[in-house]
This record gives structure tokens, sequence and C-alpha cells, in this order.
């Protein structure tokens, strides 16, 4: 990564400072293209599975099966899986489950993260030590293991997942909020808003949050990835998305089995779940360097 | 201490309580479940099954029978197996711990000496490297990685074995057959914190080495090496303690899946196996399992901290 790049013009604010160096740290602008595309191919897949590959997602074709990647047809760009299904058609069709899933969920941590976040460390004492109680309580439940014990109840869908998932991931933000508002609360602009007659919720909403806010971006984006690991795991092991509905994790499911005749099936769908968290933890971090620059170089 | 170890009680009885609470939230009579079909059943025989089982009783009630159960290790019977739940689930356990030390022992070894090595050499190539290999080896899904590592060393070149705890047929005390058995799983369950490891340690490092005692340290003549490990690894490590946590709970259920992968008989895979065909007593004792290996590891964590740093034990 580049050294710090100094700001060669006036002091702007802090999102405009923190832009002006994102745009010139070059591998989160790549990651963020790279990001985008997928999302966007994800999006565009019923137009891409009608115009472009000429074949759905459903449609089976016995006698092609295990196809090698091929020009001709298009469909099979990516090869063919073992009921001849267009395995690219499939992929894009999976990335809007993950995207999907992850993004939705990430704003339910969010919600409840930061939400939890800021009454625990603004109003202290009993409140806190529930909420604190509740994360140790939480966080000592192998995730994994909680997740199988709430599929194997429930038989989720890719709504039932993302809520599942969206209950569950937000200790982290809500730890970090938490330790924020925690040194916030103490400081001389809190205490002017209170003496003007701030309310609780205006001191907690308009004064607080807005100085949490930068870093929780960063926390978004590794969510994001962390709860899409999460979902292809657990589709991975058929508890997650089921099977029609393609989704990068159960795609992996049976092509594990069918590597010897078609190995290319086992590559595609992980090299998508790993383009896809990789290119969000990269945004993460690029967005950490440009909102902190102290850290920079630091991690 | 004893304190701390005071603190872990309420964190398992609240874990109980989500656990039990689940498995009642769900749609469905058990009773209702397990008769459906049956022409001859009355209404009065349903209710006089829901008596004999509790299910019948406030659940408050209901939960405080179970907790009862749970405290004597008494998690019901395996529908599958009709054996207690518990006892099959710690039959397993040595294999998943033996794994999971592997993993960490992996972990420490080769991630801290490369977080350190980067630091030492901020900048240059093998830094760049490292600090990618600790984002990708981070963004990559552990079993994709587990179904890669299988077809290329076990299938494609043949050099080590993909399955199981050992050879069958072979003599248990066989050691080096146990060793090729577990270097596969080992090092992909390792994979995400070796990365983790080596992230967090050169963070750390950069941070102690620009300290004014290490200048000092530097100045008195110390050599190089006995300044990196008496003075700054010292120091770098106990941040890292702190993250332990977090990467232990990933090294639990990671484990879930990489036996699974691996065909490793531990008590994930067979937890999971249960999940399969809702067998809930091991499920159940499988989650309040996982948890207390969970809550025992931050026990050991808390005290490894108050080891590294002498300061926390005043408090």
């Amino acid at each position: 990564m580049p050294a710090i790049v100094p700001l060669r013009r006036a002091s702007a604010g802090l999102w405009s400072n923190a832009w002006y160096r994102l745009r010139r740290d070059r591998l989160t602008v790549a990651a963020s293209a790279v990001l985008l595309a997928l999302m966007m191919l994800s999006i565009a897949a019923p137009l891409l599975s009608a115009y472009v590959f000429g074949m759905s997602f459903e449609e089976q074709s016995l006698l092609k099966a295990y196809a090698a990647p091929t020009l001709d047809p298009p469909g099979y760009l990516l090869g063919s899986d073992e009921v001849g299904r267009s395995q690219v058609v499939r992929l894009f069709y999976g990335g809007q489950v993950s995207l999907f899933v992850g993004f939705v969920g990430m704003f339910m941590n969010f919600t409840i993260g930061v939400g939890l976040g800021l009454v625990a460390g603004f109003f202290r004492g009993f409140i806190d030590d529930a909420i604190t109680w509740f994360i140790t309580t939480l966080n000592s439940i192998p995730l994994i293991f909680l997740l199988i014990l709430i599929t194997t109840l429930f038989t989720p869908g890719a709504v039932t997942l993302t809520i599942i998932i969206g209950v569950l991931f937000w200790t982290g933000i809500t730890n970090f909020v938490r330790g924020q508002t925690f040194a916030l609360r103490e400081r001389e602009f809190v205490t002017a808003a209170r003496t003007v007659g701030a309310s609780n919720a205006r001191i907690m909403f308009r004064h607080i949050l807005p100085n949490v806010l930068p870093l929780i971006f960063v926390l978004a984006a590794i969510d994001v990835g962390t709860i899409i690991l999460a979902e292809s795991a657990l589709s991975y092991l058929g508890l997650g998305i089921m099977p029609p509905t393609p989704s990068w994790g159960n795609m992996l499911t049976n092509a594990s089995s069918y590597f010897n005749r078609a190995w290319w099936l086992v590559v595609s769908p992980g090299v998508m779940v790993f383009l896809t968290v990789l290119c969000l933890y990269l945004i993460g971090d690029g967005l950490r360097d440009a909102l902190d620059p102290r850290l920079k170089g630091a991690d | 201490m004893i304190r701390r170890l005071l603190y872990a009680i309420p964190t398992l009885l609240g874990i109980s309580v989500i656990v039990f609470m689940l498995t009642r939230l769900s749609p469905g009579d058990p009773v209702r479940l397990f008769t459906f079909g049956s022409v001859t059943i009355t209404e009065d025989d349903i209710r006089q099954l829901r008596a004999f089982y509790g299910l019948d009783q406030p659940l408050p009630v209901q939960y405080v029978n179970w907790m009862l159960g749970v405290l004597r290790g008494d998690f019901g019977m395996s529908l599958q197996y009709h054996k207690p739940a518990l006892g099959l689930l710690l039959e397993r356990l040595p294999a998943t711990l033996q794994l999971a030390l592997a993993a960490l022992l992996l972990q420490l070894l080769i991630g801290v000496p490369l977080g350190v090595y980067a630091a030492l050499k901020r900048g240059s190539w093998v830094d760049n490297a490292i600090r990618l290999f600790g984002v990708v080896g981070h963004a990559v899904p552990t079993f994709w990685i587990g179904l890669l590592a299988i077809i290329l060393f076990a299938v494609t070149l043949r050099v080590l074995p993909s399955q199981g705890l050992l050879t069958v047929g072979k003599d248990q005390s066989d050691i080096i057959d146990r060793l090729r058995h577990i270097i596969l799983p080992a090092f992909v369950l390792a994979l995400a914190g070796i990365a983790n490891y080596s992230r967090y340690l050169r963070t750390e490092t950069l941070d102690v080495i620009a300290q004014d005692f290490v200048r000092t340290a530097h100045a008195k003549g110390l050599r190089n090496r006995t300044v990196v490990f008496t003075h700054a690894l010292r120091n770098a490590l106990i941040p890292m303690v702190t993250a332990l946590g977090g990467l232990l709970a990933v090294l639990v259920s990671g484990s879930l899946i990489v036996e699974q992968i691996f065909t490793w008989p531990g008590a994930g895979q067979f937890t999971y196996a249960a999940a399969r065909v809702k067998d809930y007593p091991v499920i159940m004792a499988g989650v309040m399992l996982g948890s207390t290996l969970l809550v025992v590891s931050y026990l050991i964590r808390d005290v490894l901290y108050a080891v590294v740093d002498p300061r926390i034990k005043a408090r």
C-alpha cells in the first residue's frame, strides 16, 4: 500500500477529506470496482440469462452434464453441473442471494448494534450491565453451533436466514459503539449540549452518533463479508439456502462429490465468495485508513 | 480469579435459557409430531403423553426440570442412538480437542513470527506479502479451502490422507499415521487464525518498537535479537491475548466445518450429523458443550492475560 497521501489543498470536512484520500487509494478503488461489478452482474442475472447466455438457472439438459467450460453455447461459459445447468447463470443468481443476505443482514446488525451500543454507553449502570451480560452470553455460544440449532428448528429460506443472521451478528458493533460512547459522553461538547437543554435522545443521536459513525462504516463492510462467509458455510452444510435456489454455498455441496469429473464446479463458487469477501475486507481497511489517517500503515 | 470464575455462571445460565427457549419456540408439538399418523390415538392419550413428558407444565417449570437434568449431565436420550446424548458427544470430544489444539499451535507458531517479521521488515516486499496473506487468509471460506486441499493433496498428488483419524486397520498407536491424518484438517482450520495473528502482531509490534523503552534498549547496546524478543515481543503480545477470545470462538465454530469436510470423528461433526436428522437432545447437548468449551477457553485467556501483564492482577 502507498505511504500517507499528503493533503495538497485547503482543509475540508472529515468526509470530503476521507473521500479525497479514498480516491487516491488504488487498492480500495479497485476492490470497490470489482464488488460493484459483481453486484451489477448479480442484479442483472435475469437479463443476462435471457439475452446473453440464453439459459435460465433451472434449465436442465442431462445429455450435457459436466460440460467443460466453453463458449458454445455461451451458457456453458463456466461449464455445466451434474444435470447440465449453466454454471455461470447459477453463479449470478447465487450472487443475488448472498449479497441480499449480506447487506440486509448487515443493516439489521447495524440498527441493533448501534442502538444498543449507544444506550449501553450513554446510560451505563444497570442497562449497560444487562446488555454487556447478554453480549458475553451470545459471544460464548459458538456461532455455527447456534446457527445449526436454529436452522434445524426453522428450516430457513433466504429471508428467514437473513433475519436469523441479522439478530445474531451485532455484538461486535455494539461493543465498539459502547466503548466510543463511554468516552464521548464525558467530552465538553456533550456537557455544552446538556447545558442548553438538549434531551438524552438528542445528545445520543445528534452529538454522539455522528462522532462514532465514520468508523462504524468500516465495521459494516467487514460485517457484510463475515455474513456472506457464514451464509455460504451454512448453505454448503445444507442448512442455509436450500436447492433449487442456487447459492454459492449450496452449489459447492454437490460439486464436491463430482470434482473428479468436473473440477471447475468446485472452483468457481468458491472464487465468487472469496472475491466478494476479499473486496469487502479491503474496502473496510481502505475506509479506515481514509477516515483515520493516523492509523495508516499501522495495520 | 475466583470472581472471574463466578462470572462464568450467569453466562452459562444465559446460554442454557437461550438454547432451551429456542427449542421450545420451534413450531410443532413434539407429541403430535411423534404420534402423527397413528389412528388409534385419542385426545386423551395425547394429554397423558404430554403430562408424562412434562410438556403440560408452564415453561419456567419445564426449564428448571431440564436444567436440573443438565446439571447432572443428563441431556436426555439421543433419538437416533437411544443412548445418553452427552455421553455420545464426550466420546468424540478428544478428537475435537486434538484437532483444535493442533490448529491453535499452528496459528501461534506461524502467525506470531510472521507478524513480528513483517513489522521488523516494514515496507519491504516480505511485509507486503505477509499483509496480503493476512487479508486473503481471512477472506477465504474455510470449507472451500478444505475441499481444494483434499483435491490437491489427497486426490491429485496422493501425498496425504483426507479422511478420519487414522487409516482403517492400522495400529491405534501409530503416531506417524495419526500425524499424517491431522496435517490437512489442522492447517485448514488454522488458516484464518494464522492470517489474523499475523495482522495483530504486525500492528502491535509496530506500535511497540516505536516506543521509548525500545529505543533505550537499543541505546544500551543490547543486541537486536534481545530487544525484539525480550522487550518488544512481550509487550506486543499483551493486546493480542484480548484478541485471542474472538479467535478461539472462530476456532470452535470452524472445527465443526472442518470436521465435517475431513470426516473427522469429533463432537462438532456429530452435532452436525444430529442436526441433519433433527436429533434435538444431541444438538442441544452439542451447543451446550461447544459453549462450555468456549467459556473455559475465555477463562484460560484471562488467566494468561494476568500472566503476560502483571498489572492486571492488581485490579
